[in-house]
C-alpha cells in the first residue's frame, strides 16, 4: 500500500504543482468553411456547446508517491493528466514541474507501422525525451525487455498487437522518468504483461520515482497508491487517503446507478418478478456496515400472479466491477419449494461471512430448475464491509506477522 | 540511483511552469534541445514514404522531371517560349528547384500537425518540431533535385561557376524562411480549420504560375511595363527567389542580357528579413493556437 521508500513526505520535494487548474472545451458542430461562414457571429454561438472538463483544480504532488486519479467516465480525470503532461493548455490557472517527464497516454503513440521494430524505439525513445547515445546504450536492454527478439528488424506493422505493445512499454520504461503519467495502459496487454507493468511499476515506486495512474480498477488504485484523488464533474471531491476515496467513489457510482433507475421505468414482468431484496448482517439493520465474521442474511421477496411449480431463487454476491466472488440457489441447498403464487420471501443465512473491506452487491434471480433466467435484478441490494488498513482483496483472512524466524 | 539522490537532485531543479504558450526564444530553445528527435522525424518521413517502392527515392525526380518535359513541349516548342529563352530546359529545372522546395515546405507544413495528431494527442513535444520536420524533408527533396540541376548544366557545358552563384544563398534561404513561416501559420489553423489544405493546394498551383518559371521576367515586364503592377508581381517572395536561382544557375541568361530587376540581391535579402519577422509573427499565432491542438484533432 505504501512504497518501500520511507523518507517521510514533508521531506519530499514536490514535483508537480498545479494551481487553480480550470479547463473549458468548447465542441463546434460546424467543422468546414462553409458551416463557419454561415453560421458566422452570433448565430456561431448558438453552434458550441462548452462545457468545464476542470474546475479550480489545485494539487501539489510529492516525489516519491503515487498518486491514483478516479472518478467515472468524462469526470475530467484524463483531461488532469494531460494538463499536468502540458498536452492540453489549461483555460486558466498554472501547472509548474520539475525534472523529466514521460507520458504513457498510449503505448506507442508515434510508432510508425512502415518503420522496422529498431527504427521506431529509436524515434519512440526520443520522442520521450533520450538522447540518441542514451538509446544506443540502452537498446539491449529495451530489447530484452520487450522479449521480441529477432523481430526487432521486422517493419512493426507485421507484429502481433501484443509484441507492439511489448516494444512500447519496454521503451517507455527505459526513459528513466522522475514522472511517469499512466493513462490505462496497464489494462491492456495478456496477464504475464499486465504483471510486468506493475512489478515494473512496484520498482520505479522504490526508486522514488513519481506515478500519476488514471484507472478504473479501483482495487490497483487501494493496492499500488499512496494516495488517491477523486474526480466528479471536473471538481477534487476528494483527495487523500485511497481506501476513503475508492469508498466515496463507490457511494458516487451507487447514486448515479439509483437516480438512473429511477428515471427508467420498471417493466411489467409476465413470468413472475423478484420484488424485493434485501441484505443486512444478523442483530444488525440493512445498510449498516457488516464486519468480516458476521452471518449476513439476504432475503428475496418473489411473486407470481398465476401460479408456478418450477422456481429457483439464485443469488450472488459482486464487487462493483467484478464478476460475481460467491454465489447460491435454492435448489442447491434445499428440495421442492412447492408453487410459487403471489408473493413469497425466502431467507439465506451467509454464516460467518467472509468478505472484505469493499463494497458489494447481490444479485437475484428467479429462474427454472433448467437454469432457464425467468427474472434478474442485478445489484439488487448491496452491503459495505469497513476497510480493514491491514488487508486487500475481497477475501477476509484474519493474518498474524511473526516477524523473523529462528533458524 | 536511490529515492533520496533522486529527491536532493529534483529539489535542485527549479520548477518549471509548464506552457504552451512559448515565446519564439523558448521553443528555440526547446527545438535545439530535441534536434536528434527533429533528425528522426525526417528520417521517418523520408524512409516512410518510400518504404516497400522499388525504386524509392528516385520516385522524387518523377515529378519535377516529368513537368520540366511538359513545360519544355508543350509550352517550349509548341507554345514558342523558348525562342525568348535560351537553353529553355536548365532555365525551367532551375525554376521548378526553387518552387519545388517552396510548395513542399508549405504543403508539408500544412498537414504536418494533422498527420501527426497521434503523437500531438498523447505526448508532450514543442509542436513547432512537426512543421520543421516537413521542412527538413523538403530540403531532402530539394538537395536532390540541386544535384541533377547542377549536373544537367555540367552535361550542357556551362556549370555555374560565376560570381552570381551567390545569388543562391539569398534565394534558398528566402524559401526556407517564407516557406516555415507559412508552414507555422497554416500547420496551426489547418487544425482548426480543414478546408485550408485544400486551398492551399490551389493556392500553390497558382504561384506556379505566378512565378517566371515557364516564362521569363522579361515578358511580364514587357507586359505589364515599369510601374507599380510590376512591382508587385516582383516582390512575390517565390517570384524573388526564382529570379536569384536563375541568375545563379542559368549562365545563359547572362550570355543574352536577360533582363532581371533591379537591386536584386538587396531585395532578396530585405524579403528574407521580412520572413525572419513572420517567422516570429506567425510562431506566436502558432503558441497561441497550439493549446487547444490536442482537443481539436
Amino acid at each position: 500500500m505504501t512504497s518501500p521508500d520511507l523518507t517521510p513526505n514533508r521531506e519530499r520535494p514536490t514535483i508537480v504543482h498545479v494551481s487553480d487548474v480550470s479547463k473549458r472545451f468548447v465542441i463546434r458542430k460546424d467543422n468546414s468553411l462553409k458551416e463557419r461562414l454561415v453560421t458566422f457571429g452570433r448565430a456561431g454561438r448558438r453552434h458550441r456547446e462548452e462545457f468545464w472538463a476542470l474546475r479550480d483544480v489545485s494539487i501539489d504532488l510529492r516525489a516519491g508517491t503515487t498518486i491514483g486519479l478516479i472518478g467515472h467516465n468524462g469526470s475530467g480525470k484524463s483531461t488532469l493528466l494531460k494538463v499536468i503532461g502540458g498536452i492540453i493548455d489549461p483555460t486558466s490557472g498554472s501547472v509548474a514541474r520539475r525534472g523529466r517527464i514521460a507520458a504513457l497516454l498510449e503505448l506507442g503513440a508515434g510508432f510508425h507501422p512502415d518503420l522496422t521494430g529498431r527504427e521506431n524505439v529509436f524515434l519512440n525513445a526520443s520522442i520521450l525525451g533520450l538522447s540518441q547515445e542514451e538509446t544506443t546504450e540502452r537498446f539491449d536492454e529495451i530489447l530484452r525487455f520487450s522479449g521480441i527478439g529477432d523481430f526487432i528488424d521486422t517493419q512493426v506493422k507485421f507484429y502481433s498487437s501484443g509484441m507492439y505493445v511489448r516494444l512500447a512499454f519496454a521503451v517507455a520504461v527505459h526513459t528513466d522518468p522522475d514522472l511517469l503519467l499512466v493513462d490505462e495502459v496497464l489494462a491492456v496487454g495478456d496477464e504475464a504483461f499486465q504483471r510486468k507493468c506493475l512489478d515494473k511499476i512496484r520498482q520505479f515506486q522504490t526508486e522514488g520515482r513519481t506515478i500519476v495512474l488514471v484507472t478504473h480498477n479501483l482495487n490497483q488504485v487501494t493496492e499500488l497508491c499512496d494516495r488517491a484523488v477523486l474526480l466528479d464533474h471536473g471538481r477534487v471531491v476528494h483527495d487523500g487517503a485511497t481506501t476513503t476515496a475508492v469508498e466515496r467513489f463507490r457511494d458516487l457510482l451507487e447514486e448515479a446507478r439509483v437516480a438512473e433507475e429511477a428515471e427508467s421505468d420498471a417493466e411489467p414482468a409476465p413470468t413472475g418478478s423478484v420484488v424485493e431484496t434485501v441484505v443486512h448482517a444478523v442483530g444488525r439493520e440493512p445498510g449498516d456496515p457488516v464486519a468480516p465474521g458476521d452471518d449476513l442474511r439476504i432475503a428475496v421477496t418473489m411473486e407470481h400472479p398465476t401460479g408456478l411449480d418450477d422456481w429457483v431463487c439464485a443469488i450472488q454476491v459482486a464487487t462493483p466491477l467484478g464478476p460475481a466472488i460467491w454465489g447460491t440457489t435454492s435448489a442447491r441447498l434445499t428440495d421442492d419449494l412447492g408453487t410459487l403464487r403471489g408473493e413469497r420471501t425466502v431467507e439465506f443465512i451467509v454464516k460467518d461471512s467472509p468478505f472484505a473491506g469493499g463494497r458489494y452487491f447481490i444479485h437475484a434471480s428467479l429462474m427454472t430448475t433448467a437454469g432457464v433466467h425467468l427474472f434478474d435484478v442485478a445489484q439488487a441490494a448491496s452491503f459495505t464491509v469497513p476497510y480493514d488498513e491491514r488487508l486487500t482483496g475481497v477475501v477476509h483472512a484474519e493474518t498474524e506477522f511473526s516477524g523473523d524466524v529462528e533458524r | 540511483m536511490s529515492a533520496q539522490e533522486r529527491y536532493a537532485r529534483l529539489a535542485r531543479e527549479p520548477m518549471v511552469e509548464v506552457a504552451g504558450n512559448a515565446t519564439p526564444a523558448r521553443s528555440l530553445r526547446e527545438i535545439l534541445h530535441r534536434r536528434d528527435l527533429l533528425a528522426l522525424l525526417v528520417r521517418r518521413d523520408l524512409k516512410a514514404r518510400y518504404k516497400d517502392s522499388a525504386l524509392g527515392v528516385v520516385w522524387t525526380l518523377v515529378r519535377p522531371l516529368t513537368q520540366l518535359l511538359i513545360y519544355y513541349i508543350v509550352i517550349g516548342k509548341f507554345l514558342g517560349a523558348e525562342r525568348g529563352i535560351p537553353e529553355f530546359a536548365i532555365y525551367v529545372f532551375t525554376g521548378l528547384t526553387a518552387y519545388g522546395l517552396f510548395s513542399e515546405i508549405v504543403s508539408g507544413g500544412t498537414s504536418s500537425i494533422v498527420s501527426n495528431s497521434g503523437l500531438v494527442k498523447k505526448v508532450y513535444l514543442p509542436r513547432e518540431i512537426f512543421p520543421l520536420a516537413s521542412v527538413g524533408s523538403a530540403l531532402f527533396n530539394f538537395g536532390i533535385q540541386l544535384i541533377i540541376l547542377t549536373a544537367a548544366t555540367i552535361v550542357l557545358g556551362s556549370p555555374p561557376l560565376t560570381v552570381d552563384l551567390v545569388y543562391f544563398i539569398p534565394a534558398a534561404l528566402l524559401l526556407v524562411c517564407f516557406g516555415t513561416a507559412l508552414g507555422l501559420l497554416l500547420a496551426a489553423t489547418n487544425v482548426y480549420l480543414r478546408d485550408l489544405q485544400y486551398l492551399v493546394e490551389v493556392l500553390l498551383m497558382i504561384s506556379l504560375w505566378a512565378s517566371p518559371i515557364v516564362y521569363s521576367w522579361g515578358m511580364v515586364r514587357d507586359f505589364l511595363g515599369a510601374g507599380v503592377a510590376l512591382d508587385v508581381y516582383t516582390s512575390n517572395p517565390v517570384t524573388l527567389a526564382v529570379l536569384g536561382f536563375q541568375k545563379a544557375f542559368w549562365l545563359a541568361g547572362a550570355e543574352v542580357g536577360a533582363p532581371y530587376p533591379d537591386d536584386l540581391m538587396l531585395r532578396l535579402w530585405i524579403t528574407v528579413g521580412v520572413s525572419v519577422v513572420l517567422i516570429v509573427v506567425f510562431q506566436r499565432v502558432f503558441a497561441r493556437l497550439q493549446g487547444n491542438f490536442a482537443q481539436e484533432l
